[in-house]
């Protein structure tokens, strides 16, 4: 096995709110090796974008706190480096690409600048070299007629455009890990399927590796390598996407398949939804957070909370009931 | 699910004949006098029987709800008529129109369209209390808990407040308002679109049981194709405010027609690496024009990888194709049978 480039090791992450202390994301453990997509899927509010915004250690404190965890990234641990460090990587080893590109895009700086500018500050090259290298990237993200669209500004540009835009501004400097956090969930069907073909084929072309958030399971069966299923702050489920959908272990991970209709699925059958709702974080039961939802729960389900354990080669699942099947 | 009945549901409830809504917009400079106009609905005919569920997809800005809000006459029309339970109402209004008693809108969104100064019971009973429904209090206390349980809720969540639910119950609250006045038709404005993955089945189930108990229509608006196709029996593809393709749920997802029917369906990744592999891939170029100066020729040819010299001057009509499909392009300017061939297998059901 080659090393993995990241190594997350019992990331908890807390928010101190006026309700409590959420716990946005409790004891996650992943790697991500070289060239590999990571696709983190789960609901709204499972913690998937907490996740992904303390990799970079972009939560902001107050309210928020990286409370323990190691995060180890080509030698460092990211949670122990100065700010001046951590700002050398992110943007630049490390880049990540939003769901909404107009909250990450400045409005009053042209399309071009804010692409060269990482070039200049991570890598100092002069600003006629870096825009150059920025029209590059526009060609690059098949932006049409690139050159002149290096100098207007991100409102002239269409949603599909804008996240192209950001793909060009998280590939300026070769990173080698790029965060995309629902990077599509805001974009038509057709627009999402080139965005994400066109980031899959960048990554690929680079063997830079992609963690991709979403909550679509066919986006994550269409790109995804290595899947981690996120529930209530927790990974409930970690496999190769091959092996995650062909035998999926963790109860709720089996709900979420067969709750949403497919494409191809079998019309004449009726969906299962999952009954009750996602947890709220900040009084998640003492248990499983699955249980209060689960077919299978039995009562120590309710008072223990399930480990991440391998069950199968390469296959982690947290359920007790797994263990005893 | 859509039943599979030997006799298919075949009396007609609904008829939209040309239906045009356009929006006009003051254009060109901040002292010109133009108006262009969004032509948001642009021409849409289809009819929808007793029992059955259209389903209408398409991308964001195809006009989908603008097509539903026009039904409901919530809307002017530009042009068009439309027919409902034999009348035709083109002349109606939204609010004193009788036909609006049949006729009701479920809406995407299940925190803004309920108000959350109102108990779930005055939200579902107004209806009643505005048409004069309920006989007395206890007879309007029955209806109420007699509707929450038709979308498998508690009649004791009637003195609750919106807050107190959750998204999926409610869509169902919304639900059970939209049934108290005994409706023919529910018009679906994206119901689960604003609903978690897990709670999306909920809502789909409560529609379908529905619709077998009550034999309602549904115009069921979405732009995901999968949970169109799970509960639709016939489908309809809108693209810059035309419909491209109409047809049977299976006839259209096994065989698509349209090159942009097509490309939706390609482009929307089915949940099983296996498959994904090895499926075919129809990829287009672009993104949806603006309605303000659609395209000339076939509004989807700049986009088409299939486009021929007259899709770029002639506009296609809707053509008939026989098994009850209709299809408005070049391609397909002449009976299926003839180039049933050339047409690239999608996802096979
Ligand atoms: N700035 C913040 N302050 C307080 N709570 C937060 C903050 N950001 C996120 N959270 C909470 O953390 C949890 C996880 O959120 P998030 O990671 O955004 O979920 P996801 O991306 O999976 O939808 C949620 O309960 C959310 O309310
Ligand atoms: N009140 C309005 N005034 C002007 N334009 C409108 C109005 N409502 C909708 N439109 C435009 O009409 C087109 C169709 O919109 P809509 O019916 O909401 O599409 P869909 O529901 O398919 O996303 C869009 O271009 C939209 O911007
Ligand atoms: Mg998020
Ligand atoms: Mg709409």
């Amino acid at each position: 096995m080659t090393t993995p480039l990241l190594q997350v090791r019992g990331l908890t992450t807390r928010f101190r709110t006026e309700r409590g202390t959420v716990k946005a994301v409790d004891n996650v453990s992943f790697d991500v090796a070289p060239g590999e997509t990571l696709a983190i899927v789960g609901e709204s509010g499972s913690g998937k974008s907490v996740t992904a915004l303390s990799l970079l250690r972009l939560i902001p404190n107050p309210p928020g706190v990286i409370e323990s965890g190691e995060i180890l990234f080509e030698g460092k641990d990211l949670t122990k480096i100065s700010d001046a460090e951590m700002r050398a990587i992110r943007g630049n080893r490390i880049a990540m690409i939003f769901q909404e590109p107009m909250s990450s895009l400045n409005p009053v700086l042209t399309v071009g600048m804010q692409i060269a500018e990482p070039i200049n500050v991570h890598r100092g090259t002069p600003w006629s070299k870096a825009m150059e290298a920025a029209k590059a990237l526009l060609e690059k993200v098949r932006i049409p007629d690139a050159a002149k669209r290096l100098d207007t500004f991100p409102h002239q540009y269409s949603g599909g455009m804008r996240q192209r835009a950001m793909i060009a501004m998280a590939l300026a400097c070769k990173p080698r890990l790029i965060i995309a956090d629902e990077p599509t969930t805001a974009l038509d069907v057709t627009v999402q399927a080139q965005i994400l073909d066109l980031l899959k084929e960048l990554t690929r072309e680079t063997q830079a590796s992609l963690i991709l958030i979403t909550h679509d399971l066919g986006v994550v069966a269409r790109y995804a390598d290595q899947v981690a299923v996120m529930y209530g702050g927790r990974i409930v489920e970690q496999a190769a996407a091959r092996d995650l959908y062909k035998n999926p272990r963790h109860p709720y991970t089996r709900g979420l398949l067969s709750s949403v209709p497919r494409l191809d699925g079998d019309t004449s059958k009726r969906l299962v939804p999952i009954e009750g709702q996602p947890p709220d974080l900040s009084r998640l039961p003492a248990g499983c957070s699955f249980a209060p939802r689960c077919k299978q729960a039995s009562s120590e389900c309710l008072k223990q909370q399930p480990a991440l354990r391998e069950r199968a080669p390469n296959h982690l699942s947290a359920c007790i009931l797994d263990a005893i099947q | 699910m859509p039943s599979n009945s030997v006799h298919p549901p075949s009396d007609e409830l609904l008829r939209v004949d040309n239906l045009k809504v356009h929006f006009p917009v003051s254009g060109g400079g901040l002292f010109s006098k133009t108006t262009l106009s969004v032509k948001a609905v642009d021409g849409v005919s289809f009819a929808l029987n007793r029992g059955e569920t259209l389903g209408l997809v398409g991308e964001s800005g195809c006009g989908k709800s603008t097509t539903g809000l026009a039904i409901l006459r919530m809307l002017p029309l530009t042009a068009g008529r439309i027919h409902f339970e034999g009348k035709d109402i083109t002349a109606q209004d939204a609010r004193r129109g009788e036909f609006r008693q049949r006729m009701q809108m479920v809406y995407q969104d299940p925190y803004g369209s309920l108000n959350p100064r109102m108990r779930v019971r005055d939200i579902i009973g107004e209806p009643l209390t505005v048409y004069n429904r309920a006989e007395n209090r206890s007879d309007y206390e029955d209806r109420i808990a007699g509707l929450l349980k038709t979308v498998g809720l508690l009649p004791d969540m009637a003195d609750r407040y919106p807050h107190e639910f959750s998204g999926g119950q409610r869509q169902r609250i919304g639900i059970a308002r939209a049934l108290a006045l005994e409706p023919s038709l529910l018009i679906c404005d994206e119901p689960v679109s604003a609903l978690d993955v897990s709670i999306q089945a909920q809502v789909v189930n409560v529609l379908m049981d529905l619709q077998d108990r009550l034999g309602l229509s549904y115009l069921f608006v979405a732009h995901d194709l999968a949970v169109v196709r799970h509960i639709s029996h016939r489908v309809a593809v809108m693209y810059l405010g035309r419909i491209v393709e109409i047809a049977s749920r299976d006839d259209l997802y096994q065989r698509p027609l349209h090159p942009y029917t097509q490309a939706l369906m390609s482009a929307v990744p089915v949940a099983d690496p296996e498959i994904e592999r090895n499926r075919p891939r129809m990829v287009v170029t672009g993104e949806v024009p603006s309605a303000l100066k659609p395209p000339p020729g076939c509004r989807f040819h700049p986009r088409c990888p299939m486009v021929m010299d007259v899709c770029r001057t002639v506009d296609p009509v809707l053509n008939e194709m026989g098994d009850a499909r209709s299809v408005a392009c070049h391609l397909h300017a002449q009976p299926v049978h003839l180039i049933r061939n050339a047409v690239p297998e999608a996802v096979s059901a």
